[in-house]
């Protein structure tokens, strides 16, 4: 009798877990997104580049003006704790660079006489932080000698802090262009969904325009169009202008069928009938309900912005010196003796399939949670 | 049907022109012009050009004149498959050079296209008829990988692979120097397919992955339709409900997305055909890009929106033949 009694309350509270609880559509949009295994990993992953890049000049051991010339293709060395006497703080060795006479190419050993250890928070080379203050502390170091955890480049440059600081550029323009993507495509799409008529008209064959254009030839053709003598922040600028420029057709074309079938809703009837503008259910009603899928669609488009960006800057036409991205890196490893020398020159490579993994799968969780009401 | 086609040609026409305008204008755009890059390399090859004849060129090109003549200069050859001299390759016209290459650009795309569907259709068959299975895993990991990696990254890889696996000294060309410039044989041919593989595979891993996802989502779909339950429950054999009820139905999507997908292949080539140095459209508009050789620059820009629309009307067309129920009006 009272084992019964107790599965009746059991069941009593079940009953009560599942009664129809009210949720805001964002937290049930969290609620999916969360039992995407996939989709949180990518999240961490975007989010600890974003975290690197924005904390870049930190933890980068050298700045982008370093060039040390008697290293140039050094290889990686990697941090050691341990040494001939067992465990010790952390270390690199040195190089002990040689040449040899006949292909004139240079060779670097192992040189385990020099020893040098790793400093945390030490000061070298200034550089400001945030954007908001000079400093020279760096996250780790050597004060003397030289640690080249990636190698260096052909200018004798840190391969390591090339990466992170140029993973800045990379990933920056592959947020600032859909972004812009976004605002024009939310603007025409809800002006071309809400108001119909000719203006739809129009914008849906502005859109058809630049639909029938190739992407990447067009691409290739408007920043070759950048002028030569233009800076490096201009041409960045210039960048993510062409980049956005095709962008925002699709987000636009999404945008209007989904204004042009929330227009239809009972609740914006409500709202007509109870005296509202036009503007304010635009802003109050359609823009809000339309907003997930747009941000879906967005980053589902950051991949291919950061592939676009990396493969106009491996060309020779995207970013230029003294600014420096993934692209701008592979420039380097352009052909197959470069990559069979100095291997290490492809790691930028690695960086930018990482992240463009990582928002394929933040993207798709995201995807399937716009619409939580979905299976 | 036929009034359908007539119909999206004609409305191709007006499209074009504005295409072909405003191509012309971002083409203008790079300060100095073509002939100032043509007169410097005459003479970096130490040879020099009359004064007349760059007045000639002038006179010809409409260089010294407001851009709308320039622009009437360019386009009212094109009838006439006229689309103006290159510079760069000793002021051969530029539809010579277009047509040189445009074919092989042709052939890589469509070799490329039937690679994705031949590896990715019978992947996607096998992923949704056993969906969450071991394989299902390893074909959708994959598949991401592959839709992760660009394209021109893992021309890079395959070199480098090829250079230390194998031993082949170079992946890049379609056809080995001695038969380069040869004529026609048996042994070309096959010399081009034995280099034809690379920029395939390099081209079709993320469309195959796409084919996969896309093959196996929809097969999935039509799998939990009612028609599927009534075949089997009739006792027909699983091997006819998949291919003869199931497949058959799940192939419509597949068909529009490669008759869109074959222009996009021949300008998202590109890159990967300058790494790998093919003969292809690609390596033409960079180069002639970087030299300012804009008549030759924007024919080819010109010629891949011309492809570009093609190709959606014939996936257009194709897809009103295989599936009845679409209705054009």
């Amino acid at each position: 009798m009272k084992t019964e009694g107790n599965q009746i309350e059991q069941n009593d509270i079940d009953i009560v877990d599942e009664s129809p609880e009210i949720l805001s559509r964002n937290r049930l949009m969290w609620r999916k997104f969360k039992k995407n295994k996939l989709g949180i990993a990518g999240g961490i992953v975007v989010l600890l580049f974003y975290l690197m890049v924005l904390f870049g000049g930190f933890l980068s051991p050298y700045t982008l003006d370093h060039k040390d010339y008697s290293h140039i293709t050094a290889p990686p060395r990697r941090i050691r704790i341990i040494d001939e006497e067992g465990l010790s703080a952390p270390f690199v060795y040195g190089y002990e660079a040689s040449m040899d006479p006949e292909t004139l190419q240079r060779n670097y050993a192992l040189d385990k006489e020099s020893k040098y250890y790793i400093d945390f928070l030490y000061r070298g080379d200034n550089y400001e932080f945030l954007g908001l203050f000079n400093t020279d502390l760096h996250l780790f170091g050597v004060n003397e000698g030289q640690m080249y955890l990636l190698g260096t480049d052909e200018t004798g440059g840190d391969l390591l802090t090339k990466i992170i600081l140029g993973g800045r550029i990379s990933l920056s323009i592959s947020l600032l262009g859909p972004l812009i993507s976004l605002i024009i495509g939310a603007i025409l799409g809800t002006v071309s969904g809400y108001v119909g008529g000719i203006v739809d008209g129009v914008i849906q064959r502005v859109i058809e325009f630049f639909k029938s254009f190739p992407r990447i030839p067009l691409w290739l053709t408007l920043a070759a169009a950048l002028p030569a003598n233009w800076s490096s922040l201009r041409v960045y600028i210039g960048i993510v202008v062409i980049l956005a420029f095709l962008g925002w057709t699709g987000l636009a074309r999404m945008v209007r069928g989904k204004i042009m079938s929330l227009r239809e809703e009972d609740f914006v009837s409500a709202a007509v009938a109870s005296g509202s503008t036009g503007w304010w259910i635009v802003r109050k009603h359609l823009i809000p309900n339309a907003m997930s899928q747009l941000i879906v669609s967005a980053t589902l488009s950051i991949p291919s912005m950061i592939l676009a960006e990396a493969s106009l800057s491996f060309l020779g036409l995207g970013i230029r010196a003294p600014m420096t991205s993934w692209g701008v890196l592979l420039q380097e490893a352009q052909n197959v003796r470069t990559i069979a020398l100095h291997p290490w020159l492809f790691t930028p490579a690695l960086f930018i399939i990482v992240a463009i993994l990582g928002f394929n799968f933040l993207g798709d969780g995201l995807r399937d949670a716009a619409d939580p009401f979905s299976n | 049907m036929f009034n359908y086609i007539t119909r999206r040609v004609a409305v191709m026409i007006p499209v074009l022109i504005l295409i072909s305008m405003f191509i012309f204008f971002i083409i203008q755009l790079p300060p100095g012009n073509y002939l100032d890059s043509y007169v410097a390399l005459i003479s970096s090859q130490g040879e020099t050009i009359s004064g007349e004849r760059v007045e000639k060129l002038e006179e010809r090109y409409g260089l010294n004149q407001p851009v709308y003549v320039k622009y009437w200069k360019w386009v009212k050859g094109f009838v006439f498959l006229d689309f103006g001299n290159s510079f760069q390759y000793d002021n051969a016209s530029v539809w010579s050079i277009v047509k040189a290459y445009l074919g092989y650009s042709i052939l890589i795309a469509g070799s490329t296209q039937i690679f994705m569907i031949v590896v990715g259709i019978p992947i996607g068959i096998y992923s949704a008829t056993h969906q969450y299975s071991f394989g299902d895993y390893f074909w959708t990991i994959l598949g991401f990988i592959g839709l992760s990696i660009p394209n021109f990254m893992l021309a890079l890889i395959l070199m480098y692979v090829g250079y230390f696996v194998f031993g082949i000294p170079s992946l890049g060309g379609l056809f080995s120097e001695q038969y380069i410039t040869a004529p026609w044989s048996i042994a070309k041919f096959i010399d081009l397919l034995q280099h034809l593989w690379i920029p395939v595979v390099v081209l079709g891993t993320a469309g195959t992955a796409g084919v996969i996802r896309t093959m196996r989502a929809n097969l999935l779909d039509v799998l939990n339709m009612q028609y599927i339950s009534t075949a089997r429950a009739k006792g027909l054999k699983e091997s006819v409900v998949i291919y003869k009820h199931a497949v058959r139905n799940a192939l419509h999507v597949i068909i529009m997305w490669a008759g869109m997908r074959l222009p996009k292949l021949i300008s998202g080539s590109t890159v990967v055909s300058i790494v790998l140095s093919l003969p292809t459209l690609g390596p033409i508009i960079y180069t002639a890009l970087r030299s300012q050789d804009m008549y030759l620059a924007g024919t080819v820009l010109l010629f891949q929106c011309v492809l570009l629309l093609v190709g959606n009307l014939i996936a257009d067309i194709i897809l009103a033949v295989v599936d009845p129920r679409i209705q054009y009006n």
